[in-house]
């Protein structure tokens, strides 16, 4: 397969037929930028059909609504623009106008194949610019949480890049496998989806034993599903040669064009927060930062693949090491109170009338605080001025910053891989877009 | 401040002079205010210095700051792997006279970044290649996130599909 594809060689400008394209006045300016691109492609026997094709916004390959537009030859992919912006709900704006406490819920929304990351994220870069810290038993259970969300967002991308390329039965048995996950975050969260599981200087409530209980029932049985799975598309043929030398990046492009996470990792460069910048309590547990050197979609899967078994690792030692203690923090003042306290003393009471209608007033100041994330390096910047809401909020979301190499991934590839190039990037649309 | 950062900004301050308007630390976090003029020769010199390079351009994101003077300010965020430290660059500008030369010429990932800049504050980065709005429509001709914008939007702002 790989010898019929064309290779950037020797450059010359292809015969651009713009026929069949409105004139130049009237079009839009997606388009021009698209014919602008340089087509940098060389062709053994150019068939001159050169073509405009849109892809999406509604398309089911496109998790969700990302619209590509592509300029073809044949089936060549000369270049590709894709567009943004069509689940853009402000949220930057709305953080403004809301106190930290209130926009929690709406993180949920950023990423929705795992809520309680975004949750874990936010606050930690909230608590950051308040200065605060949850105790380590609140510290663990953030950890624990946001290694199932990993779990459940990595499932998603193994079943759904399989289902792109035509292996539907792994799709299936991934979503079995999340269906547990959400059980389990019935169980200690409350809400299967929407979590909103966090607060400043700790969690929403404690977990319980049959939380426990369940997250070990889980990750009993959960090493042998996924083995099942994986032999399913591991020793598969036409999975194999339709991910394999697809999509190729090398190390030092991915990081110029500021890929993250599993997608950056897999061209051989690793950088992981978790182990470079440690958060939470990642710098007392034992895992490894899986690499791989290929750099194509195949090592894309493979890494996501090992990451859900270093995460299967990280859980048990979070239950092995789970301390007693408070879930949260002691600071009256910014860590919101309990409902029996609230109902039964005075102070309680001011504290929580103060939180709740003016919020917590951080300090003058900015911080940014990154995470690793499934998707990549999930990032909040929050300047404060001092006032109950932030005066301005950036969310650093890594499919946004992930999209940015799809031009480059899908130049010189035939029209069906860009299926098994952006399954493989796994970006969401509801955080690129906001 | 960390030692290796502090270094990196004794070494900016030789190099760019009073270029460098001021450096802020908060929570550990190091803001290096420059002036616009060299932006494109700090994030250079970032990315290709010997002792701390910084390959990685993690974000680019405008801040309405709604004073008389430098209304527009400009956060950049540059992240090591081999020091596993971070350093933030910040220019401010006016808004009559809101650009900013693009770093796209250093950091090719600081393309889209700078397009939702644009996008949302209505800041200009010269040179760069495919300055268009990233979310917003491209008919759209406000800029959203500037703080004189309302919540709600302006009405008629989007205009409908005419029907049938």
């Amino acid at each position: 397969m790989s010898e019929t594809k064309p290779t950037a060689g020797d450059f010359f400008d292809l015969p651009v037929n713009t026929s069949h394209l409105p004139p130049k006045e009237k079009r839009s300016k997606l388009l021009q930028a698209l014919l602008d691109m340089d087509p940098n492609l060389s062709f053994d026997d150019p068939l001159e059909n050169d073509m405009v094709l849109n892809m999406g916004p509604s398309h089911p390959a496109t998790h969700g609504v990302l619209r590509i537009l592509l300029r073809l030859d044949g089936e060549t992919i000369i270049n590709a623009m894709p567009e943004l912006g069509y689940l853009h709900r402000g949220y930057e704006k709305i953080a403004e106008n809301e106190t930290y406490h209130e926009f929690i819920t709406h993180t949920d929304r950023l990423d929705y194949l795992q809520p309680l990351h975004n949750n874990v994220a936010y606050i930690l870069a909230v608590e950051k610019l308040l200065g605060i810290e949850a105790p380590p038993r609140a510290q663990y259970i953030r950890t624990m949480l946001s290694e199932l969300a990993r779990v459940s967002s990595h499932l998603v991308a193994f079943g759904v890049m399989a289902m792109d390329v035509g292996a539907m039965t792994l799709l299936l048995w991934c979503f079995r496998e999340r269906e547990k996950i959400h059980d389990i975050f019935d169980i200690v969260v409350g809400a299967r989806f929407t979590t909103s599981f966090t607060r400043i200087g700790g969690i929403a409530q404690d977990i319980q034993d049959d939380g426990i209980a369940a997250i070990k029932a889980f990750l009993d049985q959960f090493p042998e599903r996924q083995n099942e799975g994986e032999r399913l598309l591991n020793r598969n043929r036409i999975f194999f040669d339709r991910c394999r030398h697809t999509g190729v990046i090398s190390g030092e492009e991915a990081l110029a064009i500021g890929l993250t996470g599993p997608n950056l990792r897999a061209s051989g460069v690793a950088l992981d927060l978790r182990r470079d910048a440690p958060y939470l309590v990642y710098d007392q547990l034992d895992f490894d930062v899986i690499t791989e050197t290929e750099g194509d979609s195949l090592a894309r899967y493979y890494v996501r693949l090992r990451e859900m078994e270093e995460s299967v690792k990280i859980i048990r030692q979070c239950l092995e090491k789970l301390p007693q203690g408070s879930v949260h923090a002691h600071e009256p003042k910014k860590v919101l109170p309990r409902k029996e306290r609230i109902y039964t003393r005075m102070e309680e009471l001011i504290h929580d009338f103060m939180i709740v209608n003016f919020g917590v007033n951080p300090p003058v100041g900015e911080v940014y605080h990154a995470v690793e994330s499934a998707k990549g390096q999930l990032g909040f910047s929050i300047v404060s001025r001092g006032e109950g809401h932030p005066w301005r909020l950036k969310i650093r979301s890594p499919s946004f910053c992930n999209l940015q190499a799809l031009p480059r991934l899908l130049k010189g590839h035939l029209l069906s891989d860009i299926l098994a190039i952006l399954g493989s990037l796994d970006p969401v649309m509801g955080e690129a877009d906001k | 401040m960390n030692p290796v950062i502090e270094k990196v900004v004794h070494t900016l301050r030789e190099r760019m002079g009073d270029a460098v308007e001021e450096v802020r630390v908060f929570r550990d976090d190091v803001i290096v205010v420059v002036d616009r003029s060299v932006v494109v020769e700090a994030a250079t010199w970032l990315r290709d210095n010997d002792e701390c390079p910084f390959p990685l351009c993690e974000d680019v994101f405008g801040i309405d700051a709604y004073t008389r003077t430098k209304r527009f300010e400009v956060n950049y965020h540059f992240f090591s792997l081999a020091q596993h430290v971070r350093i933030h660059l910040k220019v401010r500008v006016e808004e009559e006279d809101a650009q900013i030369p693009t770093i796209t010429g250093v950091y090719p990932g600081a393309g889209w970044y700078e397009r939702e800049t644009y996008d949302m504050f209505g800041v200009t980065f010269t040179g760069h290649r495919d300055l268009r709005r990233v979310y917003m429509p491209e008919e759209f001709e406000y800029y959203p996130l500037r703080k004189d914008y309302p919540l709600m939007g302006i009405p008629g702002a989007l205009p409908l599909p005419k029907r049938g």
